[in-house]
């Protein structure tokens, strides 16, 4: 259990004010002099050792990320760029760092632009946090006139940061989309390689990084990178701004150590499932890209990387969404499927038309018309998406489908048997998803 | 993907930005290079879309086009990308329900049913003019679900009865503060927060300590005790005990993993003049180069290995007991013995 003293994000609930002043007083811009005096290899070394993994999802190293960057600045500049476009369903924890806890992103920015040599970094704010957008503003603001940012500044490296919005778009939280839309050009991801370290932003060097991973980097340096390594298990180190959401007793965010176990995660701070731990029944552990988890197997299994990879899941952005025993599986699933066939870009065709088939089979599977042959035709088309797209959102579609029918099957199977029981002809029954 | 047509006829023929805006467009211009002038296009047509009632006509279009010598289609694409640009007239308070699972989850069809009685049909505007809304996908805030965006803000924590409430005082022209309708501090747990309690946090005592841990001279000298180098609040970590990860993932952790078992013999022959191991198996061409490699050539060689050398090639495969399996050895003999015959 995570105490207060070691707690990074400690405005999390805005209890205090978002102001410079305040948030000095927590600590922020503390000693940031300092470290920009160090080399830029000497931060990324700190951010490798404390084994920060980002925060958006992948799980990436991020002080390995950061060294991807040239080594020394040619003719084009260096950028970093900010994913702040949270739309992952369930995640809502970088829109408490901006409104309530801005200077430290803010920090965060300069110090890591100054790890990969950049004097430039934006912000990539989604579009609907327009409250968020206007606090973090309003800081930028701040530290400007204060001379901690900008030209000539007190701490020593000239630097500018600029906010940008976007417009309801959840594929902009691709790094490659985002850099497209912050171009002005619709948000449809780029093929890799180029990667964003070599060619990015205006095709210059461009390191995207999650809000969370930006914004601890200043007090993993501040308080060391083996205080940041102390938590959780090796290889998943550090605290995680959990977002419970979903059938608990008091959803809440909160600041937690790494691989904390599920049960103590709930019963801490979000007052347990709704109905007692008998009346749990599934968990998407890491937004609704993950696959869910049974009752049985998340009850006691430590939240991290690792231990929910082995558990054919993934922690994702740590956005936990319970769900008890009254939850309609299929049409919870129905629902994030149309999800994704709202948010496809419209670029790779197996997405483009599979997120949409997935969506009408399973709204079909949730009122039972459906054959028991269309699981097995459903689980192949999942698998014919999953890998073949240009982003990782095709994936990110097929994954909780596949979750579904791994763990819940013999649900779909009663839903189809119990439409059928009454019915000796079912009419449409054989028509395809068209 | 969502398929977004714009409204050619209650555009009108023309469309200006308010004389009030101009600083705001050349604020956002002020932010990009003097040659990437196309990257303000998304800040640009929000602006437009609030001097122009809430949604986006396509003079509208043209104009931030204009202003960003920008070809139309390009300002097309991104408007009818975007879904947060609207494409059709909107009531002056326009209700974004989300209707995502996490929402989904905490009773947001009702929320619809209540938009649907007192509005009427999505993207539907009211008679005076005051209301319309659609359902949105997921606005980010799901440990408040659920929730509505009332034009800029977000409304959270609603019930049936809290949003019905809103939307009878919005309809009356009375503006409603936004945040959330129950008793909770933003997104604390209700009832009060568990954490971040203690007074130490925000009084700056912790901004006492003169340096940074870890700096290139201090690490130069013996090692001084990790309590030593002046981190304020330093404590242990709290979960020690904990099991090591499986093995797997330190082996991929750790590339250079100490093998065990011994290293088969290498041959005299060269990989030409050997065996044609792909014969076995289990074997392809990759496994066949990296045999050949190791100095492995012939099949004699393989049905003569140890279990210590089978336990090492196993390693360093990364195979886990893959040789066993498919009996590389068995098969090996057999062939070996057909050659010699």
């Amino acid at each position: 259990m995570l105490q207060d003293k070691d707690r990074i994000f400690t405005n999390l609930y805005g209890a205090h004010s978002p102001g410079l002043e305040a948030a000095k007083k927590r600590g922020a811009w503390h000693l940031t002099r300092e470290m920009l005096q160090q080399t830029p290899e000497w931060i990324c070394d700190q951010i490798k050792a404390s084994g920060l993994r980002g925060r958006g999802g992948a799980g990436f190293p991020t002080g390995l990320k950061w060294t991807f960057m040239p080594k020394e600045v040619r003719d084009r500049p260096h950028y970093l760029v900010v994913n702040a476009d949270e739309s992952e369903p369930g995640t809502c924890k970088d829109r408490e760092i901006m409104r309530h806890d801005p200077h430290l992103l803010i920090e965060g920015c300069m110090v890591a632009s100054y790890a990969m040599r950049a004097h430039a970094c934006y912000v990539y704010l989604r579009g609907e946090y327009i409250a968020e957008r206007e606090a973090l503003e309003k800081a930028v603001k701040e530290a400007y006139e204060a001379g901690l940012i900008g030209k000539n500044n007190k701490n020593g490296w000239d630097f500018d940061l600029y906010v940008h919005h976007g417009a309801g778009a959840y594929i902009c939280g691709e790094e490659t989309a985002l850099l497209e839309s912050l171009e002005g050009k619709k948000g449809q991801p780029r093929l890799k390689p180029p990667f964003p370290a070599n060619a990015g932003l205006y095709g210059c060097p461009t390191t995207v990084n999650n809000v969370e991973s930006i914004a601890v980097a200043p007090t993993i340096l501040r308080r060391g990178a083996e205080w940041f390594a102390g938590f959780g298990r090796p290889n998943n180190t550090g605290t995680k701004l959990f977002c419970v959401s979903g059938h608990v007793n008091k959803p809440c965010n909160v600041e937690e150590e790494m691989s904390i176990t599920f049960r103590d995660l709930i019963e801490t701070h979000c007052g347990g499932i709704r109905g007692g731990w008998d009346n749990l029944k599934a968990v998407i552990p890491g937004g609704s890209s993950v696959p869910m988890v049974p009752a049985e197997q998340i009850m006691d299994a430590y939240m991290d990387f690792d231990t929910l990879r082995d558990l054919r899941s993934g922690l994702g952005t740590a956005a936990v969404i319970v769900m008890d025993k009254s939850t309609d599986l299929i049409q919870a699933i129905a629902r994030i499927s149309y999800f994704y066939k709202h948010e496809s870009c419209g670029q790779c065709t197996p997405c483009r038309e599979g997120t949409g088939w997935m969506w009408r089979v399973l709204e079909r599977m949730a009122k039972g018309q459906a054959e028991m042959s269309d699981i097995d035709m459903l689980l192949d088309v999942a698998g014919q998406v999953e890998g073949h797209t240009i982003c990782a959102l095709g994936d990110a579609a097929a994954w909780p489908v596949q979750g579904l029918i791994r763990h819940f099957r013999h649900e779909i199977e009663d839903r189809i048997s119990e439409y059928r029981a009454p019915r000796t002809m079912v009419q449409g029954a054989n028509v395809a998803a068209e | 993907m969502a398929l977004r047509r714009f409204d050619l006829e209650a555009g009108g023929e023309t469309f200006a930005f308010k004389a009030e805006t101009e600083p705001t467009i050349a604020f956002w211009l002020g932010k990009y290079p003097e040659d990437k002038k196309r990257s303000a296009v998304i800040p640009l047509l929000w602006l437009a879309q609030k001097d122009n009632n809430g949604w986006l006509s396509e003079p509208a279009m043209r104009t931030v086009a204009d202003r960003l010598e920008m070809p139309y289609i390009r300002v097309y694409e991104v408007a009818t990308f975007y879904t947060m640009f609207r494409l059709q007239p909107v009531g002056k308070n326009h209700v974004q329900l989300c209707g995502t699972t996490p929402c989904m989850l905490r009773g947001a069809n009702d929320l619809k049913k209540v938009c649907e009685k007192r509005i009427g049909k999505k993207m539907a505007v009211t008679d005076d003019g005051r209301l319309s809304w659609e359902e949105v996908e997921c606005l980010g805030a799901c440990v408040n679900a659920p929730m509505v965006q009332i034009n800029d803000y977000y409304y959270e924590d609603l019930t049936p009865e809290s949003l019905d409430e809103i939307l009878s005082r919005l309809a009356g022209g009375v503006d409603v503060p936004p945040g959330t309708f129950v008793d909770r501090q933003n997104s604390a747990p209700i009832g009060g927060a568990t954490t971040l309690k203690e007074a130490a946090l925000f009084d700056g005592s912790r901004n006492g300590v003169s340096g940074l841990p870890n700096l290139p001279e201090a690490t130069k000298g013996d090692n001084p005790e990790p309590e030593a180098k002046g981190e304020p609040a330093r404590s242990k970590p709290t979960n020690t005990d904990r099991e090591e990860p499986s093995k797997a993932t330190v082996e991929a952790a750790d590339e250079e993993v100490e093998l065990e078992g011994e290293r088969p013999a290498a041959s005299e022959a060269n990989a030409e003049g050997g065996d044609d191991l792909k014969k076995i198996k289990g074997i392809g061409p990759k496994i066949e180069k990296q045999l050949n490699e190791l100095g492995v050539n012939t099949f004699a060689q393989i049905a003569a290995w140890s279990g210590d050398n089978v336990k090492w090639v196993d390693g360093y495969l990364s195979f886990r007991g893959r040789i066993e399996r498919e009996s590389w050895i068995e098969q090996a003999k057999t062939l070996a013995s057909e050659d010699k015959s």
